[in-house]
């Protein structure tokens, strides 16, 4: 079981909750049991494959999970995850840009 | 290099604290930084480096003010808008500080004239607004051996950190690539909270003059994130990538790339005179719809927020993530017009609205935006 801390641009598929907290022992079974419970998100934070994308990185409390053991780094009750996405702005002008994935024709009614 | 009388007195402030002195007065004016961008992060960012006494400030800028900027690029004045942003932001510079040189570079920073612009300073402060011309930034400053003092924002959250200082790590120990292609730009997720760049601008320019003085205890190896609603400063460790493809211990790229192709963003973004496609409608004849009392449907997929900015009181409301379960509120034979603020996010409902079996779905060209520069002209837009 671990909090996990939601930014921002992600809160759209938590149902605008900032933190969630979920049952797990590693980092992946967090992260697992978290897309569980908000499928839509599942495809922000992973690909197709099930891997986690390169833009968004997860700390366990300050460390990235990359540097420690991954999808099997140990989830303790204590612990705080953070979802970490690339975000580039600084202005938001004409020309901002943004990561988040709007959905493919059709894939939204499907899962819905 | 010495202080004139004048500027004695204009720095007493911080001649008389111990950690700056003259020795770091003397080191700020000696300075050269560059300034990429002088938006909601550089204004704050050329106000107070023009203020503080760097000798020489570069600007890279190529847009233009607009009305939209006022809210939050304090740099730039209402009498401004219109004017080239690098011109509006060097004569406030140089109205707070006729000693500072400021040096005007008004192109879009490239793979071709980024090594040349950057060559000149001491470091550089990534104050922009995209994902090209951010790893464009980090390639630049990580071949060259240039601090990157980095920040970014997202309507309450900021993110900064001090990037390829002496070695430490880059934005692509970070992030090791941007979004994939077929990520798009969307108008439904921009919005930032004004005061924000502020923030996270100030504290890039706090990293800055603490480089330049060799004070502290720079933002290195760590990630600064700052929450606005919840008020709090958090820390992540930010560790250097031995794979990093340009900082890393085997580095890949040794020049700079094609950095819009590398993000999947296209360069040139799509005229607006384009041809009108058999799934769009202009805003005009949408009118003319309206006005003959057609039987067709209009939908407006934009968020309930951007509705109550402004909208066409013949439309229904259904927000495009709402679209996949409200089919059933539409007929699937019905003509059908969706439009949003600009376009893009009515092309995609009007792609699952087809998926889903939907014989006569159009999107309005051009959005509310279009609407009300072609059809009413009190329609505000945002």
């Amino acid at each position: 079981m671990a909090k996990i801390l939601i930014p921002t641009p992600l809160r759209q598929f938590t149902a605008t909750r900032d933190s969630v907290t979920v049952h797990g022992a590693t980092v992946g079974e967090v992260l697992t049991a978290l897309t569980t419970e908000f499928p839509d998100l599942r495809k922000q934070i992973f690909t197709d494959e099930g891997k986690l994308r390169s833009f968004v990185n997860v700390y366990l409390n300050d460390e990235d999970i990359r540097y420690l053991g991954k999808d099997a780094t140990p989830a303790a009750d204590s612990d705080t995850l953070s979802l970490v996405p690339s975000i580039a702005g600084g202005a938001w002008g004409r020309r901002g840009t943004l990561w988040v994935r709007l959905p493919t024709p059709g894939a939204r009614g499907e899962t819905r | 290099m010495t202080l004139s009388k004048d500027e004695i007195l204009r720095y007493s402030r911080h001649l008389i604290v111990p950690e700056v002195g003259m020795e770091g007065q003397l080191k700020l004016k000696a300075a050269k930084v560059l300034l990429v961008g002088t938006g909601g992060l550089g204004a704050p960012l050329g106000l107070y480096l023009a203020a503080t006494g760097i000798g020489r400030i570069g600007l890279v800028d190529f847009d233009v003010v607009d009305f939209t900027n006022l809210q939050r690029q304090v740099i730039h004045f209402t009498k401004d808008v219109g004017r080239p942003k690098i011109e509006s932001a060097a004569e406030k510079m140089q109205a707070i500080n006729p000693n500072v040189e400021i040096v005007k570079h008004e192109v879009a920073l490239s793979s071709e004239n980024a090594m040349e612009i950057l060559k000149d300073y001491d470091l550089v402060v990534d104050g922009t607004d995209n994902f090209p011309t951010r790893y464009l930034v980090n390639d630049a400053c990580v071949l060259l051996g240039k601090p990157n003092v980095y920040g970014s924002i997202f309507r309450f959250e900021g993110q900064a950190t001090v990037f390829a200082y002496q070695g430490g790590p880059c934005y692509r120990c970070l992030y090791p690539e941007p979004p994939p292609p077929g990520l798009v730009p969307s108008c439904a997720e921009g919005g930032v909270l004004g005061i924000l760049p502020g923030t996270i601008g100030l504290i890039q320019a706090t990293e800055t003059v603490k480089l330049i003085l060799g004070i502290g205890e720079p933002l290195v190896g760590r990630l600064l994130l700052y929450d606005a609603l919840g008020m709090h400063f958090r820390e992540l460790k930010l560790r250097k990538n031995p794979e990093c493809p340009i900082c890393g211990d085997h580095p890949t790229i040794t020049k700079l790339i094609d950095y819009h192709q590398f993000c999947g963003v296209p360069q040139q973004p799509p005229k607006e005179e384009s041809k009108l496609t058999d799934d769009e409608i202009e805003v005009t004849e949408v009118k003319e719809k309206l006005d003959r009392g057609d039987n067709f449907v209009l939908i407006d997929v934009r968020e309930p927020h951007e509705y109550q900015i402004c909208n066409i009181p013949a439309a229904k409301l259904i927000p495009l993530g709402e679209v996949g379960k409200r089919l059933g509120e539409l007929d699937p034979d019905a003509d059908i017009v969706i439009h949003c603020k600009s376009g893009m996010r009515s092309a995609r409902a009007c792609g699952i609205l087809k998926a889903a079996g939907f014989k006569h779905v159009r999107n309005m060209k051009g959005g509310i935006l279009a609407w009300s520069d072609r059809v009413d002209r009190s329609v505000p837009k945002y």
